[in-house]
């Protein structure tokens, strides 16, 4: 009983703050509930017994991203204001989209009948998951930190202020 | 030992272009010296190792029943696994003993084509050289694939760069509107290819659909797989077909696009817009053999289905369109003045010659010929590439003549090529492969009478290789012999060592490589040597000496009529072709007119194909904003606005009306009436103008608003809607 | 194991089903990256759930989630960099004014 208490309570607060997310009007709020939602889904993590996923959820997502969105949203702080409209004209036919896709994706859910196996998580998960990331998944892995570094030399390239750029803002 | 050596290594071939095509694009594109010896270097090492499997190929005893496989897994899709690797065969050594030497000696001038060291040096040099690099890696990667998924692989990357290549000088434009420009004869290889390439996947993915596989040892080497196609009925469209002609002829589909068969042959004349070592590369050397090398990987498809004596109508197919296309691309190529245009249309010509030879059967032949091709017809447009560089850039042959004694290397080579493109007796390689390629066509018909269509293929063939040593004497007459015609002929000057150094290794082959192949009834020379490496388990072409004198005398006669009508009185300038006036005479101006126009085939395809798309695409417009939806949406747009109005006005003026009436009863109904007319009448008339003009502000304007999330949106509800019909049906 | 698999797939369904709704709706372009910044979340539920529930033995499932967190975390990156890119140049992170497909 416990264990479904516990995921009621954590599903209440992680959907309670994905919805104050995406309707906030202040956008640094969103940002901050966005936070209270990464740290629900850790939990969930944990209910479903993979601890290492969940501390990498805290230190990916709320150490990192979060974080680099908060800065990102200091760094525009023009929008910040609460007076802005923060919904565009169509979010009426967006939400009642959401709305319908979430009802099929739940009927799907229901209607599936999925192969559900017993058994226990083997001993000592996290050095199995290295094993398997440098062995059977080397290949994608070695992509995804090419993909990585092409993210950080990509995103200074964008994001970094062109000399001409300056010089001409003076 | 040295044998297993180079066999392990083959996958190495491609692989030292491919590299030199990632260093040159990414690292050397500012230094040319760098680049050039890059591309050649790799091409060099390309060409040894290549040579270093074809004598091993050579030396291993039964290579034909026991080809080399070396394969590793790829990647699994379900419960089939995509291998890649490498299979030594006698086709592919022999198609790796052309394409790797041939590449290189093309790489090698142009060094001298694109003007290294000169004023005139191309802006691109470097990216060219990465480009043709990239180009010999798709060849070269098709040639030793191991099945037909990455020998796809290699022939899309092939398309790709005859793109790029064909439009590498992209900025060129013409003072003439209808002159095609690079760019556009780029786009047109690549989107006429296509349509082939279509037909291809199509086949490969039947042939998936009936193995499960797509290597060659599994699918055309499995002699229990090839009966079992051949005896499964084909999808009902194909009528009462085997699933082995069916899958043949569609992806004898892909080789007709690529080999620029008739009617997908419109694109190679165009691809002369490219440089001429590019026109030597694809012309020659690799795009449009690929075509031919495909049909011949695939001859067990249609062997099989002959074997078992089943109705096989694409044989005859094949063989058709190959003999059709000899002809009549030799046809056009009398009338053709630019020397590039009639090197074109002779290659059509040539591939036609091959394809035909497959249609019959002839599948050593085939393959001689495709050799033996290559290097002539490479020497020719490198030839004619040294006359346009010599002449500064012209490239109409009425405009040049005499320089025989002005680039005698070029001359001289260019005779060599030519005379083995005619097939003069004996001394040249053209000669004995084109005359296996008749003599087996004759050897059919004899068999099956004059009402087969082996008679038609042996006819078309033979008059085909009478005009090809009619157009080659013209070609040659009119470049090289009498008088110059034009101030850029006169200071012809010849080409560097560059340039006429690959000429002069090219024509010994083109002179001799016909020697390997020579019918083993001649005595004295023993057996037939090619034919025993590539294709023992085909009967060999027996001997016809009516073939052989008919053929000789042919190219003979031939070349004598040309050098009678073109050689004996040369032209002098703003003469008229004798030809054309001879036709003028005797009422048939029109025909070659028609000729010199490609018998008008770029108009048709335009007319039809290219104006029904553009007509297609109006009607729908059509249906869309005038015909059907906008008039309905607007009919109830209207008809509800006019109601309102006119209530609304009904009401206003009517009900004050009658108010007034009693007053001024007499006044007012005359401005009454006015005002109705003013107001309802006009009302109504603006009434529609304003509907329309909303119609268009507020419904077709919005729905494209250039914003990704409305688009994201209209994804999400179609996708709802996706999901709901699938859910409910 | 008293939870079962369907409510972790619901919500998971739900949080996605939120995370689209925030795409489409926000006009705020780093609110539209939170949005995709929950679907990817849902999506990784969904993963470690379907291991948890299906193959516990092999760790495929929570292999791919941690490929979910560095692609996610290359395209926060990214996407901020084009955010801040556009802020500097055209001084707005409203999308509606960066309709550059219509021009």
């Amino acid at each position: 009983m416990v264990p479904v208490i516990v995921f009621a309570a954590v599903s209440i607060v992680t959907l309670g703050a994905a919805v104050a997310v995406v309707t906030n009007k202040n956008i640094l709020h969103s940002a901050f509930y966005l936070v209270l939602a990464f740290v629900g889904i850790a939990s969930i993590y944990v209910l479903l017994e993979a601890p290492f996923i969940a501390v990498v959820q805290v230190l990916v997502y709320i150490g990192a991203i979060a974080i680099l969105i908060v800065f990102a949203i200091m760094l525009t702080r023009r929008i910040m204001s609460k007076d802005i409209e923060q919904r565009n004209a169509q979010w009426i036919w967006s939400a009642l989209g959401a709305l319908i896709l979430f009802g099929v994706l739940g009927w799907i859910v229901y209607s599936a009948n999925w192969p559900v196996v017993q058994g226990a998580v083997p001993d000592d998960p996290i050095a199995l998951l290295g094993q398997e990331l440098l062995t059977t998944y080397v290949v994608p892995f070695e992509i995804a930190s090419v993909l990585l570094l092409a993210a950080l030399v990509g995103s200074i390239v964008i994001g970094r202020e062109r000399e001409q750029d300056s010089r001409s803002a003076e | 030992m040295i044998q297993d050596f180079f066999i392990n290594i083959t996958w190495l071939i491609p692989v030292f272009p491919f590299l030199a095509f990632l260093i040159i694009i990414l690292f050397t594109q500012n230094n040319n010296k760098l680049s050039h010896s890059l591309s050649i270097g790799s091409m060099v090492l390309s060409w040894l190792v290549g040579w270093g499997v074809v004598f091993s190929a050579i030396g291993t005893p039964h290579l034909g029943e026991h080809p080399i496989q070396k394969v590793i897994p790829w990647f699994e899709t379900g419960t089939s696994t995509f291998g890649i690797g490498f299979w030594v065969d006698p086709l592919m050594a022999a198609a790796l003993f052309m394409v790797p030497f041939v590449c290189l000696m093309i790489f090698i001038y142009s060094v001298g084509y694109m003007g290294y060291g000169t004023d005139e040096v191309d802006p691109n040099y470097a990216r060219f050289f990465g480009y043709i690099a990239l180009f010999a890696t798709g060849m070269l990667g098709l040639v030793i694939s191991e099945n037909l998924l990455t020998l796809f692989m290699s022939w899309e990357i092939m398309g790709l760069c005859s793109y790029l290549l064909i439009g590498f000088w992209f900025q060129k434009n013409y003072d003439d509107p209808d002159k095609i420009t690079p760019r556009q004869a780029g786009l047109k290889a690549f989107l006429v290819t296509k349509v082939g390439d279509l037909f291809l996947m199509l086949g490969i993915i039947y042939l998936y659909s009936q193995a499960g596989t797509l290597s060659y040892a599994d699918t055309l080497f499995n002699h229990e797989f090839l009966v079992h196609l051949a005896e499964t009925p084909a999808l009902p469209i194909f009528g009462g077909w085997s699933a082995a002609s069916a899958i043949a002829l569609l992806i004898f589909g892909g080789a007709v696009g690529k080999s620029a068969q008739f009617p997908l042959h419109i694109w190679l004349p165009d691809a002369m817009e490219g440089p001429t070592p590019v026109s030597a590369l694809i012309h020659a050397a690799t795009m449009v053999s690929a075509g031919v090398f495909l049909v011949a990987r695939i001859f067990p498809l249609l062997n099989i289905v002959v074997e078992l004596e089943l109705h096989n109508p694409t044989m005859g197919i094949i063989a058709f369109i190959g003999a059709f296309t000899a002809i009549f691309a030799a046809i056009i190529a009398i009338g053709q003045n630019d020397i590039k245009g009639v090197l074109a249309f002779s290659t059509i010509s040539q591939l036609g010659y091959m394809i035909a030879a497959l249609g019959i059967g002839a599948y050593v032949a085939a393959t001689f010929h495709l050799i033996t091709h290559a290097f002539f017809k490479a020497l020719l447009f490198m030839g004619s590439g040294s006359v346009i560089i010599g002449c500064h850039h012209e490239q109409d042959m009425m405009e040049l003549g005499g320089l025989r004694k002005k680039m005698p290397k070029t001359f001289w080579t260019f005779v060599a090529g030519g005379f083995a493109l005619s097939g003069f007796p004996i001394i040249t390689a053209g000669f004995w492969s084109k005359d296996e390629i008749l003599a087996h066509a004759w050897h059919e018909f004899m068999l099956e009478g004059t009402a087969s269509w082996p008679f038609f293929v042996w006819l078309l063939l033979t008059i085909a290789a009478f005009l090809t040593a009619f157009y080659t004497a013209r070609q040659i007459s009119l470049t090289f012999l009498g008088k110059p015609r034009s101030h850029h002929a006169e200071h012809a000057h010849e080409t560097p060592a560059t340039m006429t150094t690959p000429l002069i290794i090219l024509a010994f082959f083109a002179l001799t490589l016909g020697f390997v192949g020579i019918p083993e009834e001649i005595v004295g020379l023993g057996n037939n040597w090619f034919h025993n490496f590539i294709g023992h388990e085909y009967a060999a072409t027996p001997l016809s000496v009516t073939v052989m004198l008919l053929s000789s005398g042919l190219a003979l006669g031939g070349l004598g009529l040309g050098w009678w009508v073109y050689g004996r009185k040369p032209l002098v300038q703003g003469q008229m072709d004798p030809v054309e006036k001879g036709m003028n005479k005797i009422r048939l101006g029109w025909l070659y007119k028609a000729m010199q126009n490609r018998f008008y085939f770029d108009e048709i395809y335009r007319a039809t194909f290219i104006d029904g798309s553009v007509k297609l695409a109006d009607i729908l417009y059509d249906f869309d904003y005038h015909w059907v939806i906008d008039p309905i949406v607007n009919l109830v747009a209207r008809i509800v606005r006019g109601i309102s109005e006119f209530s609304n006005k009904f009401d206003e003026k009517v009900v004050d009306a009658l108010v007034n009436i009693t007053g001024l009863s007499g006044v007012k109904l005359a401005e009454l009436g006015g005002i109705t007319d003013l107001k309802v009448v006009d009302g109504f008339v603006n009434g529609v103008a304003d509907v329309t003009g909303w119609i268009g502000e507020k419904v077709l304007r919005p729905i494209q608003t250039g914003k990704a999330q409305n688009y994201l949106l209209i994804l999400l509800i179609s996708m709802l809607a996706i999901i709901g019909i699938y859910l409910v049906y | 194991m008293s939870i079962p698999l369907n409510w972790y797939l619901v919500l998971a369904a739900a949080l996605f089903s939120i995370g689209i709704y925030g795409v489409l709706s926000r006009r705020n372009a780093i609110g539209i990256l939170m949005g995709i910044e929950l679907m990817l979340n849902a999506v990784n539920i969904n993963l470690v759930a379907f291991w948890r529930f299906m193959d516990p033995g092999r760790l495929t499932g929570q292999v791919f989630a941690l490929f979910v967190f560095t692609v996610a975390a290359a395209e926060v990156a990214v996407g901020l960099a084009l955010v801040i890119a556009i802020y500097r140049n055209r001084d707005t992170v409203v999308v509606e004014e960066i309709d550059l497909l219509k021009e």
